[in-house]
């Protein structure tokens, strides 16, 4: 019964939910930046400048956020899911980092040593 | 308030009743579970990422991804390996299938809702969305496919090289779990010609959302990390 109370709890606290037309406008954000990227891979000037491999990162990572925050509900759910998915996510992405220091991956490309 | 509009009310992925457990916080046990699945399935393909990563550029012997090889023993031209149109096109209609599994969730929340229009009917079907939804995650395993036949025809296989054995890997375990999302689609669908999925089984279509749209985030990063940085 208290189990009930407090699943009705966590309910009222995370009703908010997006409509479909949030789904629609969230597809059509997610074409234009895919769209963006491989445009961006065939155009010289853009993927020869030191600006392309961050750019790409960010273009990514925005994708990435949005499919979570808005597919994934984690921007409506409760804090414990979101705290479930980006601890690893965190662990994850610091060990892919260390790795990439570790064989020299990143120092070459930040240009610390040549 | 009726039976089925508090049923509707609900259904938002916090299932009640049914014998289902719930923690102390008042959430699901299966999604928690899922979502702790989730956070160990980051570790893994970021382990899978970060060997592709590390061995990226080290393969003595081609064919290499983004640059034109030619075997010094034979005189062979390989040109650069990947076809970037074709998983482009790929990574949209994966893209397109989070869009449909997301759609086919809401159909189920909102099953009791009255529906007026042809457009409410087409939103409103939860088998049109979960078909949708399959449909373009099989469609992406045939680029796949198709995508490995041209690789080991144009002469890179898992055993070619360390791209081609780093590759493969990574890919192939991404493939992997698109079909497996693809076998829990149909188990869905299943359940809907069976008994027809009620806002109350919204928990059951969220689960497999939550997986899906996962593997559409992991594909993300491949896309990025493997296809367009050279």
């Amino acid at each position: 019964m208290a189990d009930h109370a407090h699943a009705h709890d966590a309910h009222a606290q995370h009703e908010e939910h997006p409509t479909w037309s949030t789904y629609w406008k969230v597809a059509l954000i997610l074409t234009i930046i895919t769209a963006v990227e491989v445009s961006a891979y065939y155009i010289p000037a853009w993927e020869n400048s030191w600006v392309y491999v961050p750019s790409m990162l960010i273009m990514s990572a925005v994708k990435f956020v949005i499919v979570v925050m808005y597919y994934m509900h984690l921007k409506y759910d409760h804090k414990l899911f979101r705290a479930l998915f980006t601890g690893p996510l965190i662990v994850a992405t610091l060990t892919l980092i260390g790795l990439l220091f570790l064989f020299s991956k990143l120092v070459l490309r930040l240009g610390i040593i040549s | 308030m009726t039976a089925n509009s508090a049923t509707a009310a609900h259904g938002d992925g916090h299932a009640h009743g049914g014998g289902h457990h719930y923690t102390s916080l008042g959430l699901d046990n299966r999604k928690i579970a899922i979502w702790t699945f989730i956070g160990s399935e980051c570790m893994l393909f970021a382990s899978l990422i970060s060997t592709y990563l590390v061995y990226k550029g080290r393969s003595p012997a081609g064919p290499y991804p983004h640059e034109a090889w030619t075997n010094p023993a034979t005189g062979e031209v390989f040109k650069p390996i990947l076809n970037i149109p074709v998983t482009s096109a790929s990574t949209f209609v994966l893209l397109m299938s989070s869009l449909a599994m997301v759609l086919a969730l809401a159909a189920v929340q909102n099953k009791n809702l009255p529906k007026h229009t042809f457009g409410e009917r087409v939103l409103g079907s939860s088998k049109l969305w979960l078909w949708m939804t399959a449909l373009l995650g099989i469609t992406f395993l045939g680029f796949q496919a198709y995508e490995f036949t041209s690789f080991v025809h144009e002469g890179l296989s898992i055993r070619t090289n360390l791209f081609g054995s780093s590759f493969f890997t990574l890919t192939g375990f991404h493939g992997a779990h698109v079909t497996a999302g693809v076998l829990w689609l149909f188990t869905l669908l299943a359940i809907d010609y069976k008994r027809g999925l009620t806002p109350a089984d919204s928990l059951l279509v969220d689960i497999c959302a939550l997986y899906w749209h996962f593997v559409d985030v992991v594909w993300i990063a491949i896309f990025t990390l493997l296809y367009l940085i050279k």
